[in-house]
């Protein structure tokens, strides 16, 4: 295996809607210039550029192709797409550099979840013969894995509640977040239910982002960075997309890659959960007791649809490269109610 | 400068071929039947799956189970939205039948969310015209299973999805300027301050250089064919009988052409190289579209050289 580490990193200001296009080209265009200026490389250094994003999320076709704009395409460049978080893409690129093709890869994602029903566009990702036709929205399917987890009593709204406090709080130092303040568990329990058992506060905002990811192999990660925060294990899992067949309160397709890719202990973890509980599943399923959990605030301080996992590496990677940390987890999922996870690990060294 | 937004609603009837599995189940909902399917450790999935989740094998032992169940899970719905089983607020509940091992997500009608808990008993209401779908399933509601009237009929093979999402798609600045431009008869475009090329419709970045384009060029209303297509076969929505002429049209001192339509002249005349002008639509009728240009005729011009286009194909 070739040593791979996250040298730069930058993102979008996390915002209830920007005026753009659903291109993502007006988001991107100062992304880049500021993840390449402060590695200081040109466009032309990249090798290998990968995004993460989603025409659904765009309301038209291809929009991944018209944010290459946003790169500047000539002479042509080696560039690919999931259409998943762009987590996802860091995966591809990460594999694409142990392939030894290329030491040097850019990873984006971009999102404008603002143009559209966010609630019910996600829809559109579950079993379209049994489920789809229904119309049961994101919120709504959060709201049943919550329940699941009250009733069997592996979490409780207070603690739900003190985990969007403490967020909150978090990202008072977050310049990018959409949500940051202080706040008491006994207020936001005063407030109503937006889809009980869920109130507002269990609940990522509707944010339109974008972020990006420079990874670099070996050597050239130690000229990029004095401190690379290299990629010890990186692996995902998906669980059943039947969501009746599956227990809601666990998330096997987690625990599965967090052992693929070689999970012991870290100082620090970013948890990609849109939905207060589900932090408080992470948790209780990767056994993360005295780890410091989201710094950066999290998702439910800015949700940036398919850029939102990226930003958990990103912000992992920054707290090792900043010497906070000398392990730390990242964690990205995908799908309703946690059904896809990706775990990535990084470590500083000295 | 103030963002130009215009609705796009974004619908598709989904047919989908149903195959053995979920055709069989579909013709059970249709009947008033639920079956679901025996995996091999035993459990009885309900919807049915067609491969085995743990050991991937196909699937063929049916089992019927009942037509009430337990709510294993539930969410309010304060507020329903389109498509959905009820127009009224609603519990969105994951129910395991009787028989069944795994649990189907579907509507519960009840008055208010203080009606629902988990372990709550719940009866299907059959839908009144049941045609082969989960919304044969009309929603549950509290209570046991009662008999029902069994319906039969052809075997159901297929399935209608609607989709209906609904978008509001703004404009770039960039192409605002241009549209706003169009509205008083004005071809605007915008130069690369890197490559130096000029943009109509201007873009938020320039494909080349990845940075936005700024300075404002405006452009004539005449310009060069680079390349085109006759059209000889008519389609849906058609506007003109075919044969007619869709062309990229260069204007004079722009770097991209676009496409438009040839007209004023016989299909066959048209040419690459060829000087053409626009044909503006009367002024009442002008908006913020390159649709004010009804279409571009020959100007009369000699043609262009082809190397005044040559890099523009
Ligand atoms: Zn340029």
């Amino acid at each position: 295996m070739r040593d791979v580490a996250v040298v730069g990193f930058a993102q979008a200001p996390a915002v209830r809607e920007t005026h753009g296009t659903t291109n993502g080209v007006e988001m991107l265009v100062p992304v880049f210039h500021e993840v390449l200026g402060n590695l200081g490389l040109a466009k032309s250094d990249i090798e290998f550029w990968c995004s993460g994003s989603s025409d659904y999320i765009a309301g038209r076709a291809f929009s991944f192709i018209a944010a290459v704009d946003a790169i500047g395409a000539f002479p042509p460049i080696n560039e690919s797409h999931v259409e998943a978080d762009a987590a996802w893409a860091c995966y591809e690129a990460w594999v694409k550099i142990q392939t030894g093709e290329v030491d040097l890869a850019l990873v984006y994602g971009f999102g404008k979840s603002s143009a559209g029903k966010l609630r019910r566009v996600m829809t559109m990702q579950l079993d379209p013969y049994t489920v789809g036709p229904l119309w049961p929205d994101s919120v709504s399917v959060a709201g049943l894995q919550a329940r699941a987890g009250l009733d069997q009593g592996k979490w409780t709204e207070q603690q739900m509640a003190d985990v969007a406090v403490r967020s909150r709080a978090d990202a008072k130092s977050n310049p990018r977040a959409q949500l940051k303040g202080d706040y008491s568990a006994e207020d936001l329990l005063a407030e109503p239910y937006l889809a009980d058992p869920l109130r507002k506060h269990d609940c990522a905002p509707i944010t339109d982002g974008a972020a990006a990811v420079v990874l670099a192999a070996s050597d050239r990660a130690r000229e990029l960075s004095e401190r690379p925060a290299w990629i010890t294990g990186i692996a995902h899992r998906v669980d059943s997309a039947n969501l009746g067949g599956r227990d809601l309160t666990t998330s096997p397709s987690t625990v599965g890659a967090a052992r693929d890719a070689g999970f012991d202990k870290v100082d620090v973890a970013e948890l990609h959960a849109p939905f207060t509980h589900q932090e408080l599943l992470l948790r209780q399923e990767l056994g993360l007791n005295g780890t410091r959990i989201n710094p950066s605030g999290g998702v439910l301080c800015g949700n940036p649809m398919f850029s939102a996992g990226l930003i958990r590496i990103g912000e992992a990677a920054r707290q090792i490269s900043s010497g906070q940390a000398d392990r730390a987890l990242a964690h990205a999922t995908s799908g309703p109610a946690l059904q896809h996870n990706l775990v990535c690990l990084m470590e500083g060294r000295d | 400068m103030t963002t130009l937004s215009a609705p796009l609603n974004v619908e598709f009837d989904y047919t989908r071929s149903l195959g053995p599995v979920l055709g069989r189940f579909m013709t059970g909902l249709r009947d008033r039947r639920i079956e679901g399917i025996r995996g091999d450790d035993g459990r009885v999935h309900v919807p049915p799956v067609e491969y085995d989740p743990v050991t991937a094998r196909k699937l063929t032992d049916w089992v019927e189970v009942a037509s009430a169940g337990t709510v294993q899970t539930w969410a309010w719905v304060p507020e329903p939205d389109e498509g959905q089983p009820l127009t009224h607020p609603f519990a969105w509940a994951l129910i395991k039948l009787d028989g069944a091992d795994t649990a189907m997500l579907h509507a519960v009608d009840v008055p208010g969310p203080e009606h629902m808990s988990t372990g709550m008993r719940v009866r299907v209401r059959w839908a009144a015209e049941p045609v082969g779908s989960i919304h044969d399933i009309a929603c549950f509601e509290p209570g046991e299973a009662v008999e029902t009237e069994p319906t039969q009929g052809e075997p159901v093979t297929m399935v209608t999805t609607p989709v209906r999402l609904g978008y509001t798609h703004s404009a770039s600045s960039e192409e605002a300027r241009y549209l706003n431009g169009l509205l008083e008869g004005r071809l605007l475009g915008q130069r690369c301050p890197v490559c130096q090329k000029v943009y109509i419709p201007p873009r938020g970045a320039c494909p080349t250089d990845g940075v936005p384009t700024v300075d404002e060029v405006e452009l004539p209303d005449r310009g060069t064919v680079t390349t085109f297509c006759i059209v000889n076969v008519p389609f849906l929505g058609q506007r003109i009988t075919p044969p007619y002429v869709a062309a990229y049209v260069l204007l004079d001192g722009a770097d991209i052409a676009f496409q438009h339509l040839i007209l004023g002249c016989d299909a066959s005349e048209v040419r690459m190289g060829m000087r053409v002008k626009a044909a503006w639509r009367p002024r009442e009728e002008w908006q913020r579209s390159l649709a004010n240009i009804d279409h571009f005729e020959p100007s009369g011009e000699p043609d262009a050289p082809f190397e005044t286009y040559s890099q523009h194909l």
